[in-house]
């Protein structure tokens, strides 16, 4: 059994702990203090933004290494 | 605990023998009423009882209704529930093959009983970093979480024995996590899915005596997501059917829409002694089944087998992240 699709589950792992990580202290405690007076919908509405750019930095990496692993084993 | 010791083997004892006596007879019934299908990586014309979701209904609903009785509380209710109305939606798609749509929508409906009985939480915990409060975006993922969980599930029935091997080792590793945890009544429920997929597996193994259908494998899924909502363990649910979420990412990132698999081109054709390979279309879609044999083809057991492995490994991983909840960076 190839090491590259263990790798690959590996990866999205270490990925997913890190998003986490992104999530937790940083939008989570997101508070816009200094321009003031923001709309929590509004605030609630840039953190989903935020956490959508996440995902799709997630899904962007995860492509390039689902290329890469069915590319190398095609020619293997 | 030992109460909680009994109740485990009790209801975990009824979900195991209830499928694994009523599924030879729900074989010989499918098979006098000629409900079969063809099994297309067999030689001949070998024809499969389909659907055994009853079986694993009666399974899954019994050991939970019992475990109820033991722990009266909203979010076993929860999972009773939602688990039936995933069944439901399953057994449509049996009956009359459905859009691609039809069963994420319709699957989306299946988390109503979470919500309306306040059974989750609405902080989503991340290993060594903590909690994050997200009370609107989680309402939004409870609703997503149980369409994932039951496409996730239903996409890797492709082969004997994966959709039911892979639920049953992803079950076995979150009930572990959700006993780390501390979360007994909760893993004492993924127990009773752990022990009916594990009898199920005993019949749907290669050489499938029985296939579990869209109603069996969306129940999988269905109930597995509602754990993972109800116990809090969302992220440790998500790394134990790694695999299969692979399979779906692949297969979403190269369709690049949601499409009933019955309508896209097989990415998987066979060898003359009957192994599976990879096809030269361009256009088919690259599956975990497709990227196991891009290299060299394999025998349908050994791919089984293969997936199986990725799921130990990814139950491993989803362990050693329960581990990391209690731990704080």
């Amino acid at each position: 059994m190839d090491v590259k699709i263990y790798s690959f589950i590996f990866t999205m792992w270490i990925l997913m702990l890190i998003g986490g990580g992104l999530m937790v202290l940083i939008i989570g405690p997101l508070s816009l203090g200094s321009i003031g007076g923001v709309d929590p919908i509004i605030l609630s509405g840039i953190k989903v933004g935020l956490a959508l750019v996440l995902i799709f930095i997630w899904v962007f990496a995860l492509t390039k290494i689902k290329n890469w692993v069915f590319k190398s084993q095609i020619k293997s | 605990m030992e109460e909680k010791i009994i109740v485990a083997i009790i209801v975990s004892a009824i979900a195991f023998f209830s499928i694994y006596a009523f599924t030879p007879v729900l074989i010989k019934f499918l098979e006098k009423r000629n409900l079969t299908v063809k099994d297309v990586n067999k030689i001949g014309d070998v024809m499969i009882p389909r659907p055994g979701g009853i079986s694993i209904m009666i399974g899954i609903v019994a050991s939970e209704i019992m475990l109820y009785l033991f722990f009266p509380i909203s979010e076993i209710l929860a999972i009773i529930i939602t688990s039936v109305l995933g069944f439901s939606v399953g057994i449509i798609d049996d009956k009359k093959t459905m859009g691609g749509w039809f069963k994420p929508l319709a699957l989306a409906f299946c988390a109503a009983p979470i919500l309306l009985l306040g059974a989750y939480d609405s902080n989503l915990n991340f290993p060594l970093f903590g909690s994050v409060q997200i009370p609107s975006l989680y309402l939004a993922l409870v609703v997503f979480m149980i369409p994932i969980t039951g496409n996730t599930i239903n996409s890797v029935d492709a082969l004997n024995g994966i959709a039911s091997g892979v639920t049953t080792i992803a079950s076995f590793a979150l009930a572990i996590s959700l006993f780390i945890l501390q979360n007994y009544e909760i893993g004492i429920a993924c127990l009773c899915l752990a022990f009916a997929s594990l009898a199920f597996y005993k019949y749907h193994k290669f050489p499938s005596r029985i296939f579990p259908g869209d109603s069996g494998a969306v129940m999988f899924g269905a109930t597995y997501g509602a754990i993972a909502i109800v116990g809090q363990v969302e992220v440790i649910a998500a790394i134990a059917i790694l695999p299969a979420i692979i399979n779906s990412f692949l297969f979403l990132s190269s369709v690049k829409k949601i499409v009933e698999h019955r309508q896209i081109k097989n990415p998987i054709k066979h060898t003359d002694d009957f192994k599976l390979k990879s096809t030269d279309e361009n256009h088919a879609p690259i599956t975990l089944v497709r990227l196991l044999v891009a290299k060299n083809p394999l025998s349908e057991k050994q791919i089984s087998n293969e997936v199986l492995k990725l799921t130990m490994f990814s139950g491993v991983l989803a362990i050693i992240t329960a581990f990391m909840m209690g731990v704080r960076i």
